[in-house]
């Protein structure tokens, strides 16, 4: 019998197990199925690497990772794990080096992780050394594939995982390209420690219903209602998405918008910025879009909340511990006035964020919550129980969609 | 030191006792008081800041908005109970020029929660520009830069 087998309940994905949250052998398994297995995951932008020898280290889920720029100019990616020994390559979060030497006994890697060198290979004075038939090629790094997309670089271990644009398919791809249409200029980056499991944070991106009643900012300073027009694409298969908010159509008028929050906790009156340069946006992508959230299954963000755009980075730490990465971009074409908005802007969002900082603690109250209730489950049901895609956010088919896409992975 | 010279660090180190202490004791409403009108305040990491890279985890640039994350704060934000316990020391001045007068100094940042459990929560050091206005020091620009490039789980409250 599987041990980590669990009983997904008889209504599907409008129901999941709270086990799914924080059982260590879910986790493992996850690990193993997921991370290791049949997904893309988000690696690097091509322009942080821009010359030969620059490297990045990160991992596909726990296990970690080295991004290079080789000599030929192409990106590269291999286990950060020493094929000797199992000892850490790259100590450092990134660097320039034209070989990869292992600190503990010195093995070298050329910048695509073929071994180039090993220490005192041919012993001392004619004793030790490696045995004759020892063959530097058959000892390389782990190579891992790579794939691009707009400028994203994402890798897998698996051979059986699709093209990563096939993987990420058109509809979803068209919203990637609709916000990374141009060089990007990185402003910055933070990372936030979650005391929740990685699901938690996911769901939560997918959750298109909760924006204006968690974050009551966007009500209380009438940033943002889900009364606006928008909705949810979801991509076939489930696990990608992308929800969007229309900045100038309503769905009801303003009288009935107000009657709908009227005894939402988020809804008060009379509040605004007395410096309101913080909102001040500009339409930058020509659709009306104000914000859009996007997802990549199983770990990728793509965020634009007006002029802010920011990468996120899903990181599983333990089954109740999660990373969140934050790469905060402009582009190259930004003029100062542009930068310093998306600055501004960069308030609402990352740790600190007017509308994201409510994100970092709420998956925790759910971790908190559900200690106990292993066997009981929690419910999706709004929206119905597709995970298709909707002309409204009032729904919750984007996070079916991603149990929809996790389940057969994971065997569940 | 001369005398002149004592006197001027002894005020500073005043104006950050009583600045780490606004925010202690929760009086969040006059933490704007602190700074000049047209001020700048971030917080940011030491990796951002040592590459040069303008984002701010916070990046605020007038009084009136750091009143308005306050006002944030207050009424808005969903954040459990918690509280901070600044410990602000090794002050360093240098430069005294158009743009005022530079003032580092370490901090450290307790944080406890609503049940009890503490955590150092930050540690960095204030890069900031202070200068005169109606005889009282005020910050012309505050770069809170942090250590580490983690935030535990959020950062609500002003450093």
């Amino acid at each position: 019998m599987d041990t980590h087998a669990i009983t997904w309940p008889k209504e599907g994905n409008s129901r999941v197990p709270y086990r799914v949250f924080s059982d260590p052998d879910v986790y493992r398994a996850e690990l193993e199925r997921l991370f290791l297995g049949r997904t893309w995951q988000f690696l690097v932008m091509a322009d942080e690497l821009p010359n030969p020898g620059d490297y990045k280290t990160t991992f596909l889920g726990e296990t970690p990772i080295i991004v290079t720029r080789g000599e030929d100019g192409e990106i590269h990616a291999m286990l950060n794990r020493c094929a000797h020994r199992g000892n850490l390559v790259c100590l450092k979060r990134q660097g320039n080096e034209s070989l990869l030497t292992c600190v503990y006994h010195s093995w070298s890697y050329d910048l695509q992780g073929n071994l180039k060198s090993v220490a005192f290979r041919r012993g001392i004075a004619g004793k030790g050394g490696m045995p004759e038939d020892f063959r530097l090629e058959d000892h390389g790094l782990r190579k891992v594939r790579t794939d691009h997309f707009a400028g994203l670089v994402f890798g897998t271990l698996s051979e059986e995982t699709p093209p990563l644009a096939d993987y990420i398919g058109n509809l979803i791809g068209a919203r990637i390209g609709r916000v990374l249409r141009a060089k990007p200029k990185i402003l910055g980056t933070t990372s936030q420690i979650l005391h929740n499991n990685w699901k938690l944070y996911v769901e939560n991106v997918k959750d298109t219903y909760h924006a204006t009643l968690l974050h009551t900012f966007f009500t209380t300073f009438n940033v943002s209602r889900l009364t606006a027009g928008g909705g949810v694409l979801v991509a076939e298969g489930g696990g990608n998405h992308a929800s969007y908010t229309r900045g100038k159509h309503e769905l009801v008028s303003r009288a009935d918008s107000d009657k709908l929050y009227a005894n939402i906790q988020s809804m008060r009156d009379g509040v605004r910025l007395s410096d309101p340069r913080l909102l001040d946006s500009v339409e930058e992508f020509g659709d009306d879009v104000t914000v859009q959230i996007l997802s990549v299954f199983p770990n990728f963000v793509l965020q634009q909340i007006n002029n802010s755009v920011a990468l996120r980075l899903v990181l599983p730490k333990g089954p109740e511990k999660t990373e969140l990465q934050w790469i905060y971009i402009g582009f190259e074409d930004d003029d100062e006035a542009m930068t310093e908005r998306r600055l501004l802007q960069s308030n609402l969002v990352g740790p600190a964020g007017y509308v994201s900082m409510e994100d970092g603690a709420v998956g925790n109250f759910v971790q908190r919550g559900i200690v106990g209730s292993e066997d009981e489950y929690s419910v999706l049901e709004m929206g119905g129980h597709g995970h298709g895609t909707e002309e409204t956010r009032t729904t919750e088919a984007s996070i079916r969609g991603f149990w929809q896409a996790y389940r057969p992975l994971m065997g569940y | 030191m001369t005398p002149g010279e004592v006197a001027r660090r002894l005020e500073l180190e005043a104006l950050y006792t009583d600045y780490a202490y606004c925010l202690d004791d929760d009086r969040l409403e006059e933490w704007p008081d602190f700074f000049v009108e047209d001020c700048y305040y971030r917080i940011t990491s030491a990796e951002n800041f040592a590459a040069g890279l303008p984002l701010g985890i916070v990046y605020l640039t007038s009084r009136a908005m750091l009143a308005d994350r306050v006002m944030a704060l207050r009424k808005a934000n969903i954040y459990e109970p918690q509280c901070y316990r600044h410990l602000v020391s090794s002050f360093k001045l240098g430069a005294d020029d158009a743009d005022g007068l530079a003032v580092t100094a370490n901090f450290l940042v307790i944080r406890t929660m609503q049940d009890g459990a503490m955590s150092l929560f930050a540690a960095g050091r204030y890069v900031d520009r202070v200068v005169r206005r109606d005889n009282t020091w005020k910050f012309a620009r505050k770069d809170v830069v942090l250590d580490s490039r983690q935030i535990d789980t959020l950062l609500a409250m002003p450093l």
